[in-house]
């Protein structure tokens, strides 16, 4: 029988139960609701934290540090001939060999330092960052509260919502006002030793003191984002302010005292850290090998978000499975529904083989019914599970402006979630179809035919 | 030997079955030619086999014994796949009881066998058309059948045996839910339309004198057996 005459007949069999079938596939539409809700928050939970990560600008960069063979008491020692090997030193060669390589954006100096800043008289510590100028087309500022650097050296400061609210309870009213950073500042003492305990300031002597200092700084914006999360000593930055000025600053940092009393390169600017950003996240597996292979420690959040995509695909299967199991219960009502549907229509399937129809057009037309079934059950099921997640979203809002947190995208259904959903539902319902099709279409013509 | 004017050829053939601890004969050997364009009755009492003889031709059940030969095709040989185009090509059913589908109506009743046979659409209307002006219920296009009269009902019922232009038209008692002169219509009909199309007719029946009225011959059966074949006496021409 050709297709639309068997889809026709089997629609018009559906119509003839109503009820029943509409209920069926309401079971179906109930499973895939629950299946699609639950790999809604999953994916929606994947996302939101790819988007805190990558807004982070974490994903595109790696952290260049030299080597440091110093193993703590307890730990197994390197191999002697590494150990006996002087690291390279991260200097202004370096940082060009490094800016040289293939595919790499900007080499940037990792400046950050602890401070006391002070604000309407109170003293707050915090860590500072410099932030390169570039860093304003990362997606780390988008939605921020004010505005970026006005310009790559300007004294002004961008606050971390955290920090921002440890200042004021309203966040708000702080852009504009000005704030006092108290640092340690290197200052060169008279000597006619080596230069080195550096960050690009170059003092030619063969150590430093450290002098307190302060800076006025121009709140000019507060985000929600962490654009300086995570590495490079200190933790998290609360307050960022122009990598150029805080480079000027010649604030002591945590590899300072170290290049006092290494034997490093005379005269030679050398730095704690630098961040390599290669031109997209896809190429920084390479990127990080290559600087391997120069000589430096290298690292990257590359590792850390394959931990996650491996968490989160188990994550998303244990959902799968709790959201199956409403589906495959549905799938009982389906075979249910159709061995009903043969006892209700052997007669009706006695005639249609008596007027020709061959076992496999019978078989084919219970199995449309049940295709119909979980294709008009997949619809809804898809609908119904969009709106559960929104509701579940709506109400987990709802709790976290309550907490004073920020809203937040729970659940999300991607086109590939939707149309994974009907197939699945499709095919799980002409599997619960076969038993049914089956028995239909061995049913002995003449025995149907004496049916009452 | 097969004549080879038979429309339907049956040597042999024999339907045996066991129903809990006995062994029923429902057909024992029978052997028996209907050539082309006759009219054929078989006739017997309430489980003399004449039905399970006819489910037999049509291909709705297979022989234990014996060949069948119909319109050139050996039906012991044939596949299901190939029976079930044996049955929408080549015959055509009425019943008793109409067996019309009672959530269709008369148009799609009579519709359901091109479906089978993958008739386009366009030729469906003018086939279906042609069948009904010739059962004389035009004026009942888009009725159900649970609207229609008993007669009526087994008229739409012929008019969807013949859609597919069937050689052979095997009718099950088609009478026997009708009254008489109902009855008497609808094998007057059924002659009608042989005459005008040629084919071959093998219809059962209880019903001797109607039998003898409008067959080309009588074959009775008992307990299986074909037991005589004989001319019937009064045709109506």
């Amino acid at each position: 029988m050709k297709a639309r005459d068997l889809t026709d007949l089997a629609l018009r069999n559906l119509r003839e139960a109503i009820l029943r079938n509409a209920l069926t596939t309401l079971g179906v539409a109930v499973g895939v609701a629950s299946l699609v809700a639950m790999l809604s928050l999953g994916v929606g939970l994947q996302q939101l934290a790819a988007k805190r990560l990558s807004q982070s600008g974490l994903f595109d960069t790696i952290f260049v540090t030299p080597k440091n063979n110093f193993r703590g008491m307890g730990r197994t020692p390197r191999e002697a001939a590494e150990s006996n090997k002087p690291p390279r030193v991260l200097d202004d060669d370096a940082r060009k060999e490094l800016a040289a390589l293939p595919n790499v954006m900007e080499v940037n100096p990792q400046v950050r330092f602890f401070t006391e800043v002070r604000f309407n008289n109170k003293p707050f510590a915090t860590v500072v960052a410099g932030m390169p100028d570039s860093s304003k087309n990362s997606g780390s500022f988008d939605g921020m509260q004010g505005n970026f650097f006005s310009s790559p050296a300007a004294d002004e400061a961008i606050l971390q919502i955290e920090f921002a609210k440890d200042l004021s309870e309203d966040t708000r009213s702080l852009i504009g006002q000005d704030l006092v950073l108290r640092y340690a500042e290197r200052q060169a003492l008279a000597s006619s030793c080596n230069g080195v305990g550096g960050n690009e300031t170059g003092e030619d002597t063969g150590g430093f003191s450290v002098v307190p200092k302060e800076l006025r700084l121009k709140i000019v914006g507060i985000v929600e984002t962490e654009p300086a999360a995570g590495y490079g000593g200190y933790g998290n930055a609360r307050l960022l302010m122009p990598l150029q000025t805080a480079s000027t600053l010649r604030a002591a940092q945590v590899n300072d005292l170290r290049d006092i009393v290494r034997d490093a390169n005379a005269k030679k600017t050398t730095y704690a850290s630098l961040s390599v950003r290669a031109k997209s996240p896809a190429q920084v597996e390479t990127l990080e090998a290559s600087i391997k292979k120069m000589g430096f420690a290298a690292f990257s959040l590359l590792d850390a978000s394959k931990s996650l995509q491996t968490f989160f695909s188990v994550f998303d299967s244990l959902l799968l499975i709790f959201g199956s199991l409403a589906l495959a219960v549905a799938t009982l009502g389906i075979v249910n529904t159709l061995v009903m549907a043969i006892l209700e229509r052997r007669r009706e399937i006695g005639v249609l083989k008596a007027l020709g129809a061959a076992d496999s057009d019978v078989q084919q037309i219970f199995f449309v019914e049940a295709g119909v079934m979980g294709l008009c059950g997949g619809i809804l099921g898809v609908s119904l599970g969009w709106l559960l997640g929104r509701a579940i979203t709506f109400g987990t809002n709802v709790y976290l402006r309550r907490q004073n947190l920020n809203a937040i995208e729970l659940s999300s259904v991607p086109w590939w979630l939707v149309g994974a959903a009907l197939i699945f539902a499709i095919l799980v319902s002409l599997a619960a179809g076969m038993y049914p099709a089956s028995r239909a279409a061995k049913l002995n013509p003449v025995d149907a035919l004496r049916y009452e | 030997m097969p004549n080879s004017n038979a429309a339907i050829h049956l040597a042999h053939v024999s339907r045996h079955y066991t129903m809990g601890e006995t062994h029923v004969r429902a057909v024992d050997d029978v052997t028996l030619s209907v050539p082309g364009n006759e009219f054929l009755a078989l006739l017997g009492s309430s489980g003399s086999g004449k039905s399970t003889l006819l489910n037999l031709i049509a291909g709705l059940d297979r022989p234990s014994a014996g060949s069948i030969l119909a319109n050139g095709q050996d039906l012991a040989t044939l596949s299901s796949l190939e029976l079930a185009r044996y049955r929408r090509n080549t015959i055509g059913m009425i019943f008793q009881s109409f067996n019309l589908l009672p959530r269709m109506t008369l148009e799609e009743n009579i519709e359901l066998p091109l479906r089978l046979a993958e008739v386009e659409r366009a030729d469906r209307g003018p086939r279906v058309r042609e069948v009904l002006e010739r059962v004389r219920l035009t004026h009942r296009v888009g009725h159900r059948p649970t609207e229609l009269s008993g007669g009526e009902q087994q008229r739409v019922a012929i008019a969807r045996a013949l859609v597919n232009r069937p050689k052979i038209l095997l009718a099950d008692e088609p009478t026997g839910n009708l009254d008489s002169s109902t009855g008497e219509a609808i094998l007057s009909l059924l002659r009608e339309l042989q005459a005008q199309l040629g084919m071959t007719i093998v219809m059962v029946t209880h019903e001797r004198p109607l039998a003898e009225r409008f067959a080309d011959r009588l074959a009775t059966m008992g307990d299986g057996k074909l037991l005589a074949t004989s001319a019937a006496k009064g045709q109506v021409q």
